[in-house]
């Protein structure tokens, strides 16, 4: 066992962050997510989910706190690779102009991730599971339904094998079929390797207890209680 | 060749001019009585007071004075440039006088050395020196401008898709390359766009006046040629370097976008 297995995936000890009128949006928030479990993170709009999840992603400067990968504390410089590793996927997906193709080898070009390239058997093979063809690929942006969109974004994430993913809400641009075909692809991505996690964003909490081993509640930018999922 | 100095009559002949727009702005009810006024005052004015202030620094022709000149020039046009732009952050201020500063006083420095000889000019640097730095400012403020304008409303209107970029793992110089070439193209359009029609839609000023002073036209052109290259140099480093210290300013070291430092204002 090495030193980097006895540590949680990701950790986040008490993060904070000050609104401008001094409101506390993000209350000493501590959590941590293990190897191979997903944690869903619920509140009522307002409580902070989205801005822990954009700080887990070190997205925005905070007042205090810190972030550590497999026990590591993430330096400045290191972020990009920390962020290759620990992905956020924005609610409403941002596509650059182009085609689905042009979308999913985007992160390609980034020096984080220049040891790898697109694959797109594996693709296809995913598409496939959400009903698509290999057609799918040659779609212009401009065409795809926000459903679409959302999916888009996801493929474009888990291709890039991360350690974590930070979803936040997942689903809820979707139709209910597709719902149900992400929700599955999200767990087989997770099955496929137990080193991964997973932290999800959700105003619905039958969602939360389907896809999670643990579900975090939060209120007014602190972390309330903490339960068990059914997944 | 000869020079006419124009009499105080004359200008005020040419000054009466500002009637007919007076007239028309009169006929039509546009309402820019007053200000077509306040302006032509203005140009009066501001113009008197360079002629005084140029001839006294012609007259002391020390070094100070001239540098003391060119200083408050390229000042004026650092914040001349900001004020221009709709968006700013912390530190634009210092953004804009650095680029203004350090292009304009390069491209000067090579007209000076390189373009034209010391030994033309020692003897009354003031002739030379002032004129161009003048020139050169010019174009550089509107590159400057329009180079941070771009780059503000790029980066406020496509956060998302920085953001984006940034979380797929892009460092900040990639998650903002696109945009930043876009403004360093904004800023930079105008003076190509410039040199594509010189001398076929209009002469250019410099080169007019210097016909009207007495010079060749084949001399007057050769300079005006100078003078392009100089404003677009002037233009390309200023917008350049406004832009890139406009993105240190808004990622900071941790790659993260600070898209909450950048506030809208009234122009």
């Amino acid at each position: 066992m090495t030193a980097s297995d006895s540590h949680p995936l990701l950790t986040a000890d008490r993060l904070c962050r000050t609104a401008e009128d001094g409101t506390r949006l993000l209350d000493e928030v501590s959590l941590s997510l293990n190897k191979g479990e997903t944690v869903a993170l619920v509140g009522a709009p307002g409580s902070g989910k989205t801005l822990l999840l954009r700080a887990l992603a070190m997205l925005d400067p905070l007042d205090g706190g810190e972030v550590r990968l497999r026990g590591d504390l993430v330096t400045p410089e290191l972020v990009p690779r920390f962020r290759a590793q620990v992905i956020y996927v924005q609610q409403r997906p941002s596509l650059i102009e182009g085609t689905v193709r042009e979308n999913l080898i985007l992160p390609f070009m980034y020096d984080s991730h220049a040891t790898r390239s697109f694959d797109e058997d594996t693709i296809v093979s995913r598409l496939s599971r959400l009903g698509r063809d290999s057609g799918f690929l040659d779609r212009t942006t401009d065409d795809l339904s926000g459903g679409e969109s959302q999916m888009v974004a996801l493929l474009r994430v888990l291709q890039l094998d991360p350690a974590v993913v930070l979803l936040d809400e997942p689903t809820s641009s979707l139709d209910q079929q597709t719902a149900v075909q992400v929700e599955t692809l999200l767990r087989q991505w997770m099955h496929e390797d137990s080193h991964r996690g997973m932290l999800v964003v959700t105003h619905d909490e039958s969602q939360a207890e389907r896809l999670a081993e643990r579900i975090v509640r939060m209120q007014r930018g602190q972390i309330i209680v903490t339960e068990e999922g059914q997944p | 060749m000869s020079y006419y100095d124009l009499s105080s009559l004359d200008v005020t002949v040419a000054a009466l001019l500002i009637l007919i727009n007076g007239a028309i702005s009169s006929a039509l009810g546009l309402g820019l009585e007053k200000r077509l006024l306040i302006a032509a005052v203005r140009t009066v004015v501001q113009l008197l007071l360079l002629g005084y202030v140029l001839k006294w620094i012609f007259g002391a022709s020390h070094w100070l004075a001239i540098v003391g000149m060119m200083l408050a020039m390229s000042a004026i046009a650092g914040v001349s440039a900001v004020r221009r732009t709709e968006r700013r952050y912390p530190g634009v201020w210092l953004t804009s006088m650095t680029a203004v500063m350090a292009s304009s006083w390069i491209v000067l420095g090579v007209a000076l050395t390189g373009v034209i000889s010391p030994a033309v000019w020692s003897s009354n640097p003031a002739q030379y020196a002032i004129p161009l730095m003048g020139m050169i400012l010019g174009n550089t403020l509107n590159g400057i401008s329009l180079g941070l304008d771009r780059l503000t409303q790029e980066l406020t209107a496509h956060r998302p898709e920085v953001e984006m970029r940034l979380c797929l793992g892009a460092n900040r110089w990639e998650a903002a390359r696109p945009f930043i070439a876009n403004s360093i193209r904004t800023g930079m359009v105008p003076i190509i766009n410039s040199m594509m029609v010189v001398g076929l839609v209009s002469l250019p000023g410099m080169m007019t006046g210097q016909i009207l002073a007495g010079a060749e036209p084949m001399a007057a052109v050769r300079y005006q040629i100078v003078i392009m290259f100089l404003i677009a140099a002037g233009a390309a480093l200023g917008t350049t370097m406004a832009v890139l210290l406009g993105y240190r300013r808004l990622f900071n070291r941790s790659h993260q976008f600070l898209s909450g430092t950048i506030r809208k204002v009234k122009t």
